[in-house]
Order: structure tokens, then C-alpha cells, then sequence
């Protein structure tokens, strides 16, 4: 190994760990995957594609959510197991569904729908 | 009823991560604070080990269509701890109300974003 490829991994390394620190803390503070931060990350500094981002973040997030739930489980009790078991049956019907009819419909549907439930749920918790 | 309706943010949610790559834990979140009656925090909990379970079906049918790239992944999830502590200690020290408000920006920074998205497709 020549000293611009030790450079080049040590390069690659301080990236993954920004992403893994940035992912985890986006994960830990508002129970979500940290998808958000990790596939623009992986897309601009990698330069995967949209899918190979998304599938390679959807491999880490297991990793970060498994110590997400530790952590908030372990040290806080904070997690209802039964119903997170129970409630991710509905949840895994929705991402076989999804990934199968992701050809079938239009992207940009889809899209508007899913940013049409966003807001309901941000104006929902602002009105709190 | 509101456990019916639950079930069904929950497919939207899991639908959400297939389709469009948002990751289901923003429809999770709601779907356990306000139709199955969980605080913010319990509810961010909650939906982290359903987080956990969806995401390891994507991955594996993601995998399949060589859309994994496996070292990346796991390096990412090793190099993940320090943040993922902060983030959890952080979600119990702040009032409710703030993880609330938080919570609703991040949803409008996504819906944005897919807007965007679609609009540039």
C-alpha cells in the first residue's frame, strides 16, 4: 500500500464514521432510521446511485436502530416491545408490498402522498 | 378503531420505505403517539425496534437486487455509537413539547424534500 492509498482509506474511514455519528444521532434523537442523513451522504461523497444508497442505508440502519433500541430500552425502559413486535407485522406487509409495486405506479405520485401525510403529522404535533 | 388506524400508518409507513426510500419511523413515531397513546419519547423508542425489523427485510430483498454494499454498510453502523448515545440522551433530557416541535420540523424537512424530489423526476 502506497502512503496516497493509506491517505485515501484513512479519507474514506473519517467519512463513514461522520455518517455513522451523524446517522446515529438523528436515530437516537427522533426514533427514525437516520436514512435521511445516510443516502444524500452516501450519494454525494460516495457517488452511489439513488438505489445502491438506499440499499446500503437500509443494511446500516439495522446496526444503528438494533443500538438505538439498546440504549433506550436498556438504560432509559423507554421501548413497549409487544406492541413495536406486534405493530411491525402491518409495517414489514408495507415494505414487501412497496419494494414489489415500486416499478408499477408513478414515482411522483407517491412522492406528493407521502409529503401530504408529513405535514398532517407536523400540524398535528404543532397543534398539540 | 384507533388501534385499525395504527395498523394502517404502520403499512404506510412500511409502504413509505419500500417506495420512496423515506425510512417508516416518521409514520411509525405517529402512529404510536397518536392512535396507541405512547409519549414522544416512548413512541421513538417503540419505533426504533420496528425500525430494526423493517429495515432488515428491505435490506435482505435489497441484497437481492445487488443494492447492498455490505463493508459501507457495516462500517457506517460500527463507527454509529457515540452519535446514537447522544441522540438517545438526548431525547430524555428535552421537555416533550421541544422533541415534538423537533419532530414536526424533521417531518416538514421531508415532506420538502420529496417534493422536491418529484419535481425534479
Amino acid at each position: 500500500m502506497t502512503e496516497s492509498d493509506a491517505a485515501a482509506r484513512r479519507n474514506e474511514l473519517l467519512r463513514l464514521a461522520a455518517i455513522g455519528t451523524a446517522a446515529g444521532a438523528f436515530s437516537g434523537l427522533f426514533g427514525v432510521g437516520g436514512g435521511t442523513v445516510i443516502v444524500p451522504l452516501l450519494i454525494f461523497w460516495f457517488g452511489f446511485g439513488e438505489r445502491l444508497a438506499t440499499g446500503t442505508s437500509l443494511a446500516a440502519i439495522v446496526i444503528v436502530g438494533s443500538l438505538g433500541a439498546l440504549a433506550q430500552g436498556g438504560i432509559y425502559g423507554n421501548v413497549h416491545v409487544v406492541t413495536g413486535l406486534l405493530l411491525a407485522i402491518p409495517a414489514i406487509v408495507g415494505v414487501v408490498l412497496g419494494t414489489a409495486i415500486q416499478q408499477r405506479i408513478p414515482q411522483r405520485a407517491v412522492s406528493y402522498l407521502f409529503a401530504g401525510l408529513l405535514v398532517a403529522v407536523a400540524v398535528d404535533l404543532i397543534l398539540k | 378503531m384507533s388501534d385499525v388506524l395504527a395498523v394502517l400508518v404502520c403499512v404506510a409507513g412500511g409502504l413509505a420505505g419500500g417506495l420512496v426510500g423515506v425510512g417508516g419511523g416518521i409514520l411509525f413515531v405517529p402512529a404510536l403517539t397518536v392512535f396507541i397513546g405512547l409519549g414522544q419519547v416512548e413512541g421513538e423508542a417503540t419505533s426504533l425496534l420496528m425500525i430494526v425489523i423493517v429495515a432488515l427485510v428491505g435490506a435482505y430483498r435489497q441484497r437481492g437486487y445487488g443494492n447492498v454494499r455490505t463493508r459501507e454498510a457495516l462500517t457506517i453502523g460500527a463507527l454509529s455509537p457515540v452519535g446514537v448515545l447522544i441522540g438517545v440522551a438526548a431525547s430524555n433530557l428535552l421537555p416533550e413539547r421541544a422533541l415534538q416541535l423537533a419532530f414536526a420540523a424533521l417531518a416538514l424537512f421531508m415532506a420538502a424534500h420529496l417534493v422536491r424530489r418529484a419535481r425534479a423526476a
